[in-house]
């Protein structure tokens, strides 16, 4: 998914002039309303071919249906999602004057939004639509008992039926997007993304904490396979900073964020800013790329003797040509350095390739040096694997320790590295000239600032989460905000910059609206019910209800996720979730459990509680007859 | 006639409503008196719905969302799964087992747990029996019947 994005984003790069400019827009008849009409429920029964009809009797289900309050018409198709099924579910829809539609056939999750379309196709307001899942969770599962199943066929077209005479229509909104991209982080990640946005087109500011841009990439100089970090970081700073469509901020940073995808105003602190109030900026989207950094070791003496490095420091001290070794040295490294251990679980993911790549560096500088990688499990993986190899063939000596035993270091004058050899089953003596420490690779300390400030999550090890591991992997839960680099999990330089990549084309897919689609399956507050009381702004994840003039909460439609948590919670009562309102969902229960013959009259709705569509002009006509067009 | 008891499954739609329709993909079996709810996530669960269908004759209430910690909307099943522990004291309180309520967390990849769980529910509420609450429309139409007889007897008697 990563990489695909990636390279979407950089098919995008080279389509950027073109965008847009052979789509058509697909254009639907005027929407009746419906809304002083009783229900006239149609009712559709779908064969899936033999997937339904060889369990369940549908023409019994058809039968039974037709008996129930409000349905108007009602009756079974071999394939209701075919091209014919659909044409003749909008003329039945107009000959009946149905306004309410039930799909008794698969699941929703794959289905309702065709479904949704034929509605609209046929003038109705979409949401006027519930499907009946007696596929997935019905014939399929109780295929040894067609009568059980016609049974249950039946409650769910019953349960369906009365929740959707309660359905309202409801209207889609949209939001203007505005500006482009805020990039949170100047390193590789950072200035990656911030390019792949740029060169499709979108204005970028890119704010940096240091003076510098580059980040972490700084120490690291030259890659497994040979490659030259430095002038690729050279080179990348010069064409941001080149690029009239990227500002660059650096010693600033981000104190305030209002808004919600597509239109966020963000205000920006810091030295190269001005006055210390900070400027504000808009943009449509926020790329979190703060980076990670490097755990001091508080053990194996390190800090206190200049013989003790991490693998990072070796790293910048062999690029920068300042390490200075008697020639037949002794090295040691330790691998796992205060990871995968119960307080940090989790693994680095770089130190061991690291560990081989400077293994195989000194071996070239320092030929007659004896180098020695004490390892719990080497995982160079993929195509690194060949360097493992050919590192041992050179002669590093790679020795494993337990977990449980892990090497002693006697700190007296000569470094004394006692470990013990698990192969051997005795204890071994090493005194290394230079010793080497593989330590974790951490979140940023500040991390929990502009987490809080996003209202974005971090996972157990304190690293940014994804919404989706296999399926959103750049994505926040919340919308328009998305993550790359090493702030997501320890990580190589090649993979940073196809996550940076993949975020670029996920920011497109925002940045080049000019407006978002808002869903009006969200949250509404009645501010007659409404006490203030800000229990709805507390438990919201995504921050949508605010407290507006009247000292009334009222959520942003384009921030709130439709989850319905702060429905369930407000001690008033006063928050509905469109298309979910109570009285839905009891209908449902109701329709499950009471097989009422009458039909009830509905209260009517009050169009601004349930959020239903602006009113159309319409003619009244009398509806026809029950049973016939 | 009795009929059948009946389960209402409250799904949350992006795991366990998802893990229910992977559960017939699989064409795997279970009992078919467990009736599924689709809603955005178990956060949404309001203990008047739960309550409405124990009032209503339902003889149990499964609730499925997400894995604690992998909630679509970040900690939705985290609310419900208190919310439903105190539904389960309201239920004790007013003399319905808290066992027929129970709140179950799974994934959208765990089909045969879906088929698992509605077969674990399904047995232990034959175990329990009916609801107290639910009423059987003949039982209490013999019952109205009844009554209506002896009324018209005493009626008729009075006029002797």
């Amino acid at each position: 998914m990563m990489q695909a994005s990636a390279a979407a984003a950089r098919a995008m790069t080279l389509l950027a002039p073109a965008r847009g400019t052979r789509v058509q827009t697909k254009t639907y008849p005027p929407e009746r309303d419906v809304t002083d009409e009783p229900p006239r429920v149609g009712v559709f029964v779908c064969h899936c071919g033999s997937n339904i009809a060889s369990v369940v009797d549908v023409r019994a289900v058809v039968e039974r249906t037709r008996e129930l309050p409000y349905v108007a018409f009602a009756d079974h198709n071999v394939y209701t999602c075919a091209d014919d099924t659909q044409n003749l579910m909008k003329e039945t829809i107009v000959a009946y004057r149905l306004n309410r539609v039930i799909v008794a056939s698969c699941t929703p999750r794959t289905h309702e939004p065709i479904f949704r379309d034929t509605l609209r196709d046929a003038g109705l307001n979409p949401y006027l639509l519930e499907m009946a899942n007696i596929r997935d969770q019905c014939s399929w599962v109780h295929s040894q008992n067609p009568q059980e199943a016609t049974a249950k066929a039946i409650d769910l077209v019953r349960m369906a039926v009365s929740r959707v005479a309660r359905s309202v229509p409801l209207a889609d909104g949209t939001a203007p997007v505005r500006g482009g991209a805020l990039v949170v982080g100047g390193g590789v990640a950072g200035m990656t993304a911030a390019l792949a946005m740029a060169d499709q087109g979108f204005p970028v500011h890119l704010v940096e904490k240091q003076k510098t841009l580059g980040g972490t990439a700084r120490q690291i100089h030259v890659t497994l396979d040979g490659q030259d970090v430095g002038a690729f970081l050279d080179q990348t700073i010069a064409r941001v900073t080149d690029n009239p469509r990227i500002t660059v901020r650096l010693e600033s940073h981000v104190a305030k964020v209002d808004g919600h995808v597509g239109s966020f105003t963000s205000k920006l602190v810091g030295d190269c800013v001005g006055d210390g109030a900070g400027t504000d900026i808009k943009h449509g989207v926020i790329v979190v790329a703060t980076g990670a950094t490097e755990q001091k070791p508080q053990t194996y003496g390190y800090g206190s003797d200049a013989r003790v490095l991490t693998q990072l420091e070796l790293s910048d001290r062999i690029g920068q040509n300042d390490l200075d070794l008697p020639t037949n040295a002794t090295v040691v490294m330790i691998q796992c350095v205060e990871q995968r251990n119960p307080e940090r679980p989790y693994c680095s993911r770089v130190c061991c390739t690291t560990a081989v790549k400077n293994a195989l560096l000194l071996h070239k500088r320092f030929p007659a040096a004896r180098i020695m990688v004490l390892y719990r499990d080497m995982r160079t993986y993929g195509f690194r694997e060949a360097a493992y190899r050919e590192a041992r063939e050179e002669g590093v000596l790679f020795v494993r320790y337990e977990a449980e035993r892990p090497p002693r270091l006697d700190l007296d004058g000569d470094l004394r590295l006692s470990l013990y050899e698990p192969a051997l089953g005795r204890d071994v003596l090493v005194r290394p000239d230079l010793l080497v420490l593989a330590a974790p690779v951490v979140p940023r300390a500040d991390r929990g600032e502009l987490s809080e400030l996003l209202r974005v999550p971090l996972n157990a090890d304190g690293f940014s989460l994804e919404a989706h591991m296999k399926l959103r992997p750049v994505d926040f839960a919340s919308e328009g905000l998305f993550l790359c680099g090493t702030a997501h999990a320890p990580k190589f330089i090649s993979e940073t910059i196809s996550q940076a990549n993949a975020v670029a084309g996920r920011a497109a897919s925002i940045l080049s609206r000019k407006e978002m689609p808002v869903s009006s399956q969200i949250a509404w507050v009645d501010p007659d019910k409404c006490v203030s009381c800000m229990t709805c702004v507390h438990v919201c994840p995504y921050m949508a209800p605010h407290v507006g003039f009247n000292s009334k909460a009222e959520v942003q439609g384009t921030v709130c996720m439709g989850c319905g948590s702060c429905t369930s919670d407000c001690p008033a009562q006063a928050i509905t979730l469109r298309n979910y309102a109570s009285t839905q969902i009891v209908a449902a229960i109701d329709g499950l459990l009471t097989e009422r013959a009458e039909e009830p009259d509905l209260e009517p709705v009050f169009p601004e509680q349930v959020g239903v569509a602006q009113p159309r002009w319409h003619v009244s006509q009398p509806a026809p007859a029950k049973g016939t067009p | 006639m009795t009929r059948q008891p009946v389960i209402l499954a409250f799904c949350c739609h992006y795991c366990a409503y998802a893990a229910a329709d992977l559960a017939g993909s699989m064409r795997l079996q279970y009992p078919s008196n467990v009736r599924v709810l689709r809603f955005p996530c178990t956060g949404k669960i309001e203990p008047n719905y739960i309550l409405t269908a124990f009032e209503r004759g339902v003889d149990g209430v499964l609730v499925a969302g997400c894995l604690e910690g992998g909630c679509h909307f970040l900690e939705g099943n985290l609310r419900a799964r208190r919310r439903i522990e105190r539904v389960r004291q309201l239920l004790d309180e007013i003399g319905i087992e808290p066992e027929r309520l129970e709140m179950f967390n799974l994934s959208s990849a765990e089909g045969p747990r879906f088929a698992a769980i509605a077969t674990e529910m399904s047995q232990r509420i034959a175990r329990l029996g009916s609801s107290p609450l639910r009423v059987d429309c003949e039982q209490v139409e013999a019952g109205i019947g009844e009554l209506r007889q002896q009324g018209e007897a005493a009626l008729r008697g009075e006029a002797k």
